[in-house]
């Protein structure tokens, strides 16, 4: 389980987030959402060890993680998709999934999770050996995930998937991160699109300007007033 | 001017413009990497010819081995630099850390005038390197040959650890997004010290072949290659290791012939680089093989 507790960042005067707090239960899916700013990806990135928190603590199955380094984060199995996808665009496909697997030493296990990202990305493998630079926003998108999945995570951290592709790439990442998490990783998702997020999570939490205001089943949300008008108003994309 | 005498000049040019290369590699490494210029990669030059310098002469060990012990030591050298100089800075303004590199290559340069003495020392050239090598009416030292023999096999080996190992991999990750390469588990400073060393062992290389060369140290001979050098890595397009010796290979050609057809010339022969420079920066300002989408390392 992850826990945040009182999770406190500042950049300079910007108090970006004002002593959040979140579970996330091994297996589930949680959604975090928020409007533009609110502070969603700096609570992903304090989490990672990427922000350096002001104030509060995050735990990972009852160990504290606030003050390791990124690296020693990620191989205990807290893993992060960052928004923008963030690929090494002068890197091939194939090297980038290897250097997912950086800090992992069992050959076999490599061999089998990139079989399975190729499972999941048929067209990664037909571009294995293009520069990520060259992939489309989507393709782009599942190198990210794939990325992430070669490091073996048992909580993976989405920020923003959906941002920027066009439905039908949304509908098949969604239907990615249902798929991952039903073999046991956890996810937390960051979403604007928060009907997408809101159907797909267990749980979920709305973050307004550095606080968490509302938090409940995805169902729940779903139904509730003020996260229809404030989230939910516009149509959304995904059918 | 006779053709055995080109040749002559062109072989000089090529041993000099290959020791420029191994300089200018490092610089461009440590740009690609931390986009930091290390001013004090000129020292570690120094450095590397005083060491194998000493090896010799304090402990009477045969050529060689001094060469190997001065270029492991050296990459120490360059490693524990970057640990003490730049990254206590590693998140302050660059300004700082700019001003941190003028300052570490004072404080070598000036330790170095303490430690060894300021007057010159005579450097004892391997019997080996230092055979005359007559074709026709064209005659080399062995070791002007030698130099661009070890520069292309070094290069070589690089493009390899680069190109093709995992640590390659993460450099060019690292160079590319910091976070990012994090986010992979890479221990990034590991990266950024692994640098450093390969950069110093270049540059100590070039250093000791120098002193092979040209077998006079002084402790303010790296200044001047390494200013050179940091223009032939910018010429060649900084971040870019095949530019930095193209840059290197480049420069040491305009200066050698230049004073050779010119000889008028010979007082400024210092200036050429900075000529050059300008020059390219006019026509090209990312550099020769330089472009905002080429592989950062
Ligand atoms: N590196 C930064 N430096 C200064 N302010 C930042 C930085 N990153 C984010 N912020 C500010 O922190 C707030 C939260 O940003 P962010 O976490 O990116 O929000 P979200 O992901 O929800 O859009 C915003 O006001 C943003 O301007
Ligand atoms: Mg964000």
């Amino acid at each position: 389980m992850l826990k945040v507790e009182q999770l406190s960042v500042h950049y300079g005067g910007i108090h970006a987030l004002q002593g959040i707090g979140l579970e996330v239960p091994d297996g589930a899916i949680v959604s975090l959402i928020g409007a533009n700013g609110a502070g969603k990806s700096t609570a992903l990135r304090s989490i990672v060890g990427l922000v350096k928190p002001s104030g509060g603590s995050i735990s990972w199955n009852g160990e504290r993680l606030t003050g390791l380094a990124t690296k020693d984060i990620v191989s205990r199995g807290v893993c992060l998709v960052p928004e923008g996808r963030h690929v090494f665009p002068n890197l091939t496909v194939d090297e980038n999934l290897t250097l997912g697997a950086y800090s992992r030493r069992d050959r076999a296990g490599i061999a089998a999770d990139r079989e399975k990202v190729f499972g999941f990305f048929p067209r990664l493998e037909e571009r294995a050996k293009q520069k990520a630079g060259t992939l489309s926003g989507g393709e782009q998108q599942m190198l990210a995930v794939g990325r992430a999945l070669m490091t073996r995570p048992k909580i993976l951290m989405m920020d923003e998937p959906s941002l920027g592709l066009a439905p039908l790439v949304v509908k098949m990442i969604f239907g990615i991160v249902r798929a991952i998490n039903q073999e046991g990783v956890t996810v937390l998702l960051i979403e604007q699109n928060a009907r997408a997020a809101l159907e797909i999570a267990d749980h979920a939490y709305v973050l307004e300007t550095g606080r968490i205001t509302l938090q409940g089943s995805g169902k729940e949300l779903l139904a509730h007033d003020g996260v229809r008008r404030a989230y939910l108003g516009e149509a959304d994309p995904v059918a | 001017m006779t053709l055995p005498l080109l040749l002559q000049h062109l072989a000089n040019a090529l041993a000099l413009g290959s020791l420029y290369a191994l300089i200018a590699i490092g610089y461009t490494m440590v740009y690609g990497i931390l986009r930091l210029i290390n001013f004090a990669h000129g020292d570690v030059f120094m450095l590397g010819a005083y060491v194998a310098f000493y090896c010799v002469a304090l402990f009477l060990l045969p050529w060689w081995a001094s060469f190997v012990i001065a270029i492991v030591v050296t990459a120490l050298m360059g490693v524990l630099l970057e640990r003490v100089a730049y990254r206590p800075l590693r998140d302050s303004p660059k300004i700082s850390v700019m001003i941190s590199a003028i300052g570490a290559s004072f404080l070598i340069e000036n330790v170095a005038v303490v430690l060894f003495g300021g007057r010159p020392k005579g450097v004892a050239v391997p019997d080996i390197l230092n055979v005359k090598l007559t074709l026709g009416a064209v005659s080399v030292m062995s070791v002007s040959l030698v130099i661009p023999i070890c520069t292309f096999a070094l290069l070589a080996v690089l493009l390899w650890v680069v190109g093709k190992t995992r640590t390659g991999m993460a450099m060019r990750a690292v160079s590319t997004d910091l976070d990012a390469a994090r986010l992979q588990a890479i221990d990034v400073n590991r990266i950024i010290s692994f640098t450093f060393g390969s950069g110093s062992l270049l540059a100590s290389f070039g250093g000791i072949l120098w002193s092979y060369k040209y077998p006079q140290l002084n402790p303010l001979m790296g200044v001047m290659p390494g200013l050179k050098c940091f223009i032939a890595a910018v010429i060649g397009g900084i971040g870019n290791i095949q530019g930095a010796v193209l840059g290197g290979f480049l420069l040491g050609a305009i200066e050698l012939l230049t004073i050779a057809f010119l000889p008028t010339l010979t007082g400024y022969r210092d200036a050429f680089a900075f000529v050059l420079l300008i020059v390219v920066l006019l026509v090209k300002p990312s550099g020769l093989l330089g472009s905002r989408q080429v592989e950062k390392v």
